[in-house]
């Protein structure tokens, strides 16, 4: 059977079609072809969020899941993230949680907080 | 009074890559007026992912972007007032700021680059039958609220209109634990990007109403129920379709709209899409006086925005040298049959090779040559399996194709059959 989706790697959106043997037509660039087949077989998705941060100059610092995690983990993976705080100053790349769920994936920031006294 | 060669009003991703651009040809005397508290612009406040593919070659966050734009601005010492408003421009390229700390202070720019982004249609704009109660805001306030300051604006939601910005808060919104009941799209199709209808709506099983719209809020302080109905083909809603939801919130995702008065105050002749009208130097009616981003037409990819300020920036830079020249060519360009506008309008000199032409179509279109006809002769054509009106297209055609150097060009859509 062949499937239709739609590329969410960047926002041009490719439609993919994947035939019977896999493989993948539409996708402007090789990512699309990777996406095609991991959606089919085991789809995951970049998580971001924010966490909340004490003597910053914004309440909350923005995070994200260094790289993709399974689908079905977004809501576990988001209760870990509103667990956390942090504290100010925080910088863009400092890991928030280190390997997630056991996940090997790491919750990193996403943006610099400065520390206001 | 002070006297700088470039001045640059907003900070976003925009004002920073054409200050870039202009610095590293050689402007020195550059200043950036920002009225936020941090470079960057509506960049800040997009903590999702998804931008700087074609820049970084990497998947960013808004943030993450901003802050990359940010540090090549810091790292040339070009001079950054934050938390400053321009207040008005003057023909003779005079700019008014207002600032905390300085007051009103006046600066003579020998070139502009306005670069002040869009703003956000709300209730008001399109008249939202129904109570005023509190509880109704814009995509773009509940994604401040959320993503800055920490507050969820309300606990079940409903969506009204599938810009990106109001599919990207139905997901956030969800993942911060509020229920979204729902997003309505007066029309038949989404304004929003496809991956966003499939990463934010379908992910979570958010039901996406096209052809619906809000008939009536209903709510003494704050809201308290919408009712939506389906529309007939001119938008008026249909009796007897209504649905009810129970909500505490009203979101409002309905369009974008270029912060283009500055300069349409002072007379600069403004386009179809809002923003000034400009030639392929992205040089308005005002000589010296530039514009891209969002505030000239409102663009989905940051990396298009950051293409067009380049090119702003260099414009900018060889007016300041004295090298840009506008005599050669006197075109004007139209959008035609299902294109709803074409930049730039007016194409005039010769010291860029290519033109960029942007376009957007007016509904969804299938099996279509993109079509410019110059002086009533086809240049080109660009066959489109799909086009679809939230996707900007940017075609780029050299400018020795335009070989009499005036006249007209228009740009339309022709069906595929018709050709054959
Ligand atoms: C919610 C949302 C989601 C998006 N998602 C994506 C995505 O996933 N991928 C992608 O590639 N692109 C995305 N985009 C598009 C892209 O990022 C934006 O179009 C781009 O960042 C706009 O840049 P800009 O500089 O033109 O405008 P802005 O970022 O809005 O910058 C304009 C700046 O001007 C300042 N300003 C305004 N008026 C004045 C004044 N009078 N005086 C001084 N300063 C002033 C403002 O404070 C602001 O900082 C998204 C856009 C939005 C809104
Ligand atoms: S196939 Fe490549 S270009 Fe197309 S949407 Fe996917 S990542 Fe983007």
């Amino acid at each position: 059977m062949e499937k239709n989706l739609i590329c969410i790697c960047c926002p041009r959106g490719c439609h993919l079609t994947v035939d019977e043997n896999m493989s993948v037509s539409g996708n402007f660039c090789p990512r699309g072809a990777k996406y095609a087949i991991d959606e089919l077989t085991h789809p995951t998705r970049i998580v971001t969020s924010t966490v909340k941060v004490n003597d910053g100059s914004y309440s909350v610092c923005s995070v994200k899941t260094a790289s993709p995690v399974p689908k079905e983990k977004i809501f576990e993976v988001m209760e870990e993230i509103n667990k956390v705080e942090l504290k100010a100053p925080v910088s863009i790349g400092d890991i928030v949680i280190k390997n997630v769920l056991n996940l090997s994936v790491d919750i990193i920031a996403t943006e610099n907080i400065e520390l206001v006294k | 009074m002070r006297k700088v060669d470039l001045l640059i009003i907003g900070g976003g991703s925009a004002g920073l890559a054409a200050a870039v651009e202009a610095y590293d040809r050689g402007i020195r005397s550059i200043i950036i007026i920002e009225r936020g508290a941090e470079l960057g612009g509506i960049l800040n406040q997009c903590i999702h992912n998804g931008f700087g593919l074609g820049e970084f070659k990497e998947e960013l966050t808004g943030p993450e972007f901003a802050y990359r734009f940010a540090k090549q601005v810091q790292d040339r010492n070009i001079e950054c007032h934050l938390l400053s408003t321009v207040t008005s421009v003057t023909p003779n390229k005079v700019v008014t700021y207002v600032n905390e700390e300085e007051g009103s202070v006046e600066v003579e720019a020998k070139a502009i680059i306005m670069a002040a982004g869009c703003y956000e249609r709300n209730a008001g704009a399109i008249g939202v039958p129904g109570d005023r109660p509190a509880g109704v805001l814009t995509a773009g306030q509940a994604q401040l609220m959320i993503n800055k300051f920490g507050y969820l604006c309300g606990k079940r939601i409903f969506i009204l209109g599938s810009g990106d910005i109001g599919l990207i808060m139905a997901r956030r919104f969800t993942l911060e634990g509020a229920k979204v009941l729902g997003v309505a799209e007066i029309m038949p199709y989404s304004n929003g990007l496809n991956r966003n209808i499939v990463q934010c709506l379908n992910d979570y099983d958010i039901p996406l109403y096209l052809s619906h719209t809000v008939s009536q809020v209903i709510g003494k302080k704050h809201v308290e129920k919408v009712e939506i109905s389906q529309v007939d083909e001119k938008f008026r809603p249909i009796p007897g379709t209504e649905k009810v939801f129970d909500c505490d919130a009203l979101v409002l995702s309905i369009g974008l709209i270029p912060n283009n008065t500055l300069l349409s105050d002072i007379g600069i002749k403004v386009s179809g899409t809002k923003g000034a009208e400009v030639d392929q130097y992205l040089q308005t009616s005002l000589p010296g006086v530039f514009s891209c981003g969002n505030v000239l037409h409102v663009h989905d990819l940051v990396d298009n925005v950051v293409k067009e300020a380049r090119i702003a920036g260099e414009s900018a830079a060889r007016y300041i040298q004295g090298d840009l020249h506008v005599e050669e060519y006197d075109i004007s360009c139209a959008a035609k049959d299902g294109v709803g506008y074409i930049l730039p309008q007016h194409i005039s000199g010769s010291d860029y090779e290519k033109v960029d032409f942007k376009l957007r179509v007016r509904k969804p279109t299938q099996n279509v040559y993109i079509e410019f006809i110059y002086n009533g002769e086809t240049i080109k054509r660009v066959f489109k399996g799909v086009i679809i009106p939230s996707e900007m297209e940017v075609i780029s055609l050299p400018l020795s194709l335009f070989k009499e150097k005036k006249g007209a060009l228009e740009v339309k859509l022709t069906p595929k059959e018709v050709n054959q």
